[in-house]
This record gives structure tokens, C-alpha cells and sequence, in this order.
């Protein structure tokens, strides 16, 4: 299980390789990686990522491993980066490896869910004159009750 | 103990943190004892519904004991990813 939060930039070619290498004993890597949208106008400047430092490396822990425990897994990696990022950047990036690919997959969409709404991040647009904090959505919290 | 803010609670009261003395037991008497103090916490903590608490860095609810807390912080709901 690997957690990082981080303000600088990763190589996700080079994590994925990481990740994945030398595992004989796994069948299947999933990776998802988010990235800083542009908004529909086109004008979004810069998204700014806030946490909470004392508690973000806690929270996605626990997530990873109570995912760990729900689905047969090899191994966990979660990126999430804070600060000030643009258009196109990648905002993090989570992989599972497993024996077989509907767990790897499963868990992959469960670690997502539940960092979208479970881990202390909070996103700021800032977009000319504008800046506004992104509001959660109801979708989001209503995706953690399937699991 | 420490009372933290973020995101937009931050940006309305003020200030990222803060020490604080209180005889609250629990995050709702701490939140009523905030809000009496002044209008930004007034206008922060006013829809609890939009808000978020964590205390010592775990998730918890407004009704959560405060007793032995070193560190409560407020937040609005995440939004990470």
C-alpha cells in the first residue's frame, strides 16, 4: 500500500510501471487518474487544491485499507496532489492490482467513491475575476451507499 | 484545544485556526458557543447541513463529545479526486 500526497507534479507513465512490475502473483492493474477539467466557458485559470494536512494521509489510509480488506488485492496506490494546478494537469491517480480484474476494478471504483467524499480535499475555480469553491455533489454521496 | 477551518468556513471566519479555551462537551455546544461570539461565525456555521466535523482527524458527528479533544476542525463536505 502506497499513499502520497503531494503538491508536485508525477510521472504517471512511471508510477504505473512501478506499480506494476515484478507482481507474477497479479492478473490485473487498474489505474484511474483525475484530471483538472476545464470548465464548459472555456476560462478556468487555475483549480486550487486545499487539505487537511494532519488528517488526509490518515483518511486515504484508511480508505486503501478497508479496501484492502473488502476485495482480494496484491496492492494499493493512491496519488493526490494539492495546491494550484491548470487545465490538463493530473490532479491524482489510484491503482489496484489483483489476481483477477473485478476486483481490481471494483476496488478501484470504491477507492474513488469514497475519496471523493471521505478525504479532505476541498477545490477552489478560479476563473478571471471569479473564484469559486466547487460544491459537492449529492451523486457523490449517494454513490458511497452502494458499497 | 485547536478549532481549525477550511475551504470556505476558513475564508469566512477568518482565520485558519485557532486556540481555544471552552467548557463544551460536545461539537454543537462548541459550535453555539462560537456562533454567540461573533457575526462571521454566526454566518459560518449557520446551515450545519453544508458543514462537516472532525475531531483529532477523524470524521465524527455535530453531537460528538469534545471531552480530551486536542484538535476539532470544520469543514465543508469534501470534494476530493
Amino acid at each position: 500500500m502506497r499513499i502520497l500526497v503531494q503538491e508536485p507534479p508525477f510521472d504517471f507513465g512511471a508510477e504505473a510501471e512501478t506499480f506494476a512490475s515484478g507482481r507474477h502473483d497479479m492478473g490485473a492493474i487498474v489505474t484511474f487518474t483525475g484530471i483538472v477539467r476545464d470548465l464548459a466557458s472555456g476560462d478556468l485559470d487555475a483549480m486550487e487544491i486545499e487539505h487537511y494536512p494532519g488528517m488526509t494521509q490518515k483518511a486515504l489510509e484508511k480508505i486503501a485499507a478497508e479496501a484492502m480488506q473488502r476485495w482480494s488485492l496484491g496492492d494499493v496506490l493512491v496519488i493526490h496532489r494539492y495546491g494550484r494546478m491548470t487545465p490538463g494537469d493530473k490532479i491524482m491517480m489510484v491503482a489496484t492490482a489483483a489476481p483477477h480484474r473485478k476486483d481490481a476494478f471494483e476496488a478501484a471504483e470504491f477507492l474513488m467513491d469514497y475519496l471523493k467524499s471521505r478525504a479532505p480535499f476541498w477545490k477552489k475555480e478560479h476563473s478571471g475575476q471569479n473564484a469559486d469553491w466547487v460544491a459537492a455533489r449529492d451523486e457523490d454521496e449517494a454513490a458511497l451507499t452502494r458499497w | 484545544m485547536d478549532v481549525l477551518y477550511f475551504a470556505w468556513v476558513r475564508e469566512r471566519i477568518g482565520i485558519p485556526r485557532e486556540r481555544i479555551e471552552t467548557s463544551a462537551k460536545t461539537v454543537n455546544d462548541l459550535v453555539a458557543e462560537l456562533r454567540s461570539r461573533d457575526p462571521r461565525y454566526d454566518a459560518a456555521f449557520a446551515d450545519l447541513s453544508a458543514l462537516r466535523v472532525a475531531i483529532d482527524q477523524d470524521l465524527t458527528d455535530f453531537d460528538a463529545s469534545i471531552e480530551g479533544a486536542r484538535e476539532v476542525a470544520f469543514f465543508p463536505p469534501m470534494t476530493g479526486g
